[in-house]
């Protein structure tokens, strides 16, 4: 246990160090989210009192959303520097050294959980001028969701990264698997709007719990039992698939 | 460790299944190998491309899983004591393995960590090895900015960092330039000096010749032939001597007298020289030259060329190693 925790610091710090030769990438994917504030968001002020949109203002319902959309997104293509360090033999020379077999990853996604965070703060922070107003110790306990579903996403694409081991079918891929998810969130619209078979099927998208959990803790509604469903979902949704990344991290040497 | 026996492995395969057209289909790329590999040796695993050097060589160092077969390294059961294995093994991949975006210094630092030294010994150790490789001059820098050589001499660095009793290269001097691949040959001398075994794969038959105290020749997953260059080469056959004199009369005359002196394969006088074949060239040159003084015969010139190692393949497979690398 003390070994997988200092391969576990060795492997963050490695990742962190990269990440820093060129911070301008955090800033980078932070644009999208940037956008839906900028040039989306004014279209939902215009929405306000429609009916089946929820109470309270349209910032105050947006931004938790857009959050998970950062959550879902920004993580989601870490895959690809992966699978440089596969080509680079960086990855088997891990694999030769005594280093815990977890550690490679979990440095990997508690480093894109950090980033995560930090866009988290920047995108939260440039919305306060828009009205936002959060409860300080919801948004705090929200960080933690939006880091679970970041690691979620992150695991993933290192999964798949390890499966394809190149670059071409890898975007696609997560595309594929990130669209379908951030449509049936809630995220841009409220499902409230859509037709019962897309109600149903938003139902098991976990991601749509989150969005509804982290609504409910920025608006500070800590009896809402959606903010412990949310949790639930995503906490065991983050583990089993860091297993199942971490199955194919394993298989790559088999 | 039994008797000094660094490596032991008994009939390793490995099998990978490819998919293809027409469903799934299994290719045999390492078909059973038995492999011994003594204390302090430079043992050599000589074959064209895909021969199955590098499975094998990933096999040994746990980065593949044996189909079958059984290994033993360092005295460490491959299939069960795999920790224990990764601790006191060196492994340099194909690939080598450095963090280009970092530094040499950084690459070296992290992987002295990774097994298992504070960060104040790895610190001191990865400095050694700056000095020891002569990589003061560049070590700072990102090492996306090596030349191959540089590049190469990191990469073995990073393999030896843990100070390993044995160490794994796979086609160590692979594309680089003469005096990098002797830079390096110096280097890994210096490291059986030490008394570190080391177990290489090569396509050069040069580098398996001079570099290596032992050889194994594999082809198609299969080893042919193992042994010393020397054995191995006089196994094919016998030394080529030519010696040269002033005149043809004096070529016949040494022909007579080396004929009636010595037990030779084959002797032939053409023009002013005379070919002998010979078991054991080297050895036999003294004797032969003694006798052709004591008859007062002036030898002006002397060749000795032995087999190669590309003969000793072509006896083996039936094709020459050459020829393989031109495909």
């Amino acid at each position: 246990m003390m070994k997988m925790l200092r391969d576990t610091r060795l492997m963050f710090i490695r990742n962190i160090q990269h990440t820093l030769r060129n911070p301008v990438f955090i800033f980078a994917s932070m644009f999208q989210p940037l956008l839906y504030l900028l040039l989306f968001m004014p279209l939902l002020n215009g929405l306000h009192g429609v009916p089946g949109l929820p109470a309270g203002r349209a910032v105050d319902v947006f931004i938790p959303g857009l959050l998970v959309l950062q959550a879902l997104f920004g993580s989601a293509f870490v895959g690809f520097s992966l699978i440089d360090d596969i080509r680079t033999g960086v990855i088997e020379r891990f694999l030769v050294t005594p280093v815990k077999r977890p550690a490679i990853l979990l440095g990997r996604v508690l480093r894109d959980a950090v980033v995560l965070l930090l866009q988290c703060v920047l995108i939260t922070l440039v919305s306060i001028p828009y009205g936002l107003s959060v409860n300080v110790g919801g948004f705090l306990l929200s960080l933690l969701l939006y880091a679970l579903i970041g690691v979620t996403m992150a695991s993933i694409s290192y999964g798949f990264a390890l499966i394809y081991k190149i670059e071409d079918p890898l975007a696609p891929t997560l595309n594929t698997i990130t669209l379908p998810l951030s449509l049936l969130s809630g995220i841009i619209l409220p499902l409230t709007l859509a037709p019962i078979w897309l109600q149903d099927l938003a139902k098991v998208n976990p991601f749509s719990y989150a969005v509804d959990a982290t609504r409910a803790l920025f608006a500070g509604n800590f009896q809402n039992v959606e903010i412990i469903e949310g949790f639930a979902i995503i906490g065991v949704l983050s583990i089993v698939i860091f297993l199942l990344a971490l199955r194919s991290l394993k298989k790559m040497a088999s | 460790m039994i008797d000094g026996i660094v490596i032991e492995t008994k009939g390793l395969r490995k099998t990978f299944i490819s998919k293809e057209k027409g469903g799934k289909k299994e290719v045999e790329a390492v078909k059973g190998i038995d492999l011994t590999v003594k204390k302090g040796e430079i043992f050599g695993f000589l074959g064209p491309n895909g021969a199955g050097k590098s499975t094998t060589q990933k096999m040994l160092s746990t980065l593949l899983c044996p189909t079958d077969g059984v290994a033993k390294i360092l005295g460490y059961d491959l299939a069960e004591e795999q920790e224990q294995i990764r601790q006191n093994v060196g492994c340099v991949s194909q690939a080598g393995g450095a963090d280009l975006a970092s530094t040499g210094l950084e690459n070296l630092v992290l992987q002295a960590q990774l097994y298992g030294l504070d960060i104040s010994t790895a610190k001191k150790w990865a400095a050694e090895f700056v000095e020891r490789f002569q990589m003061n001059s560049f070590i700072e820098r990102p090492a996306s900015s090596y030349s191959g050589g540089q590049k190469r001499r990191l990469d073995v660095a990073l393999g030896m960092i843990h100070r390993p009793q044995l160490l794994l290269l796979d086609e160590p001097t692979s594309g680089l330039d003469p005096q990098s691949r002797a830079y390096l040959w110096e280097k890994i001398r210096q490291l059986k000096a030490e008394g570190v075994t080391i177990f290489l794969t090569t396509q050069y038959m040069d580098e398996a010749d001079k570099l290596c105290d032992r050889i194994a020749i594999i082809d198609n997953g299969t080893i042919i032939v193992t042994g010393t260059p020397g054995e191995l080469k006089s196994s094919v056959g016998g030394d080529t001597i030519v010696f040269g004199f002033s005149s043809e009369e004096i070529a016949r005359k040494a022909q007579t007298v080396l004929t009636e002196n010595i037990q030779l394969e084959k002797i032939q006088a053409i023009h002013n020289s005379v070919h002998l074949y010979a078991k054991d060239g080297e050895r036999m040159m003294p004797d032969l030259l003694r006798s052709l003084d004591a008859k007062f015969l002036e030898v002006q010139s002397i060749m000795l060329s032995r087999p190669s190692l590309d003969d000793v393949f072509l006896k083996y497979t039936g094709r020459s190693l050459r020829e393989d690398d031109r495909k």
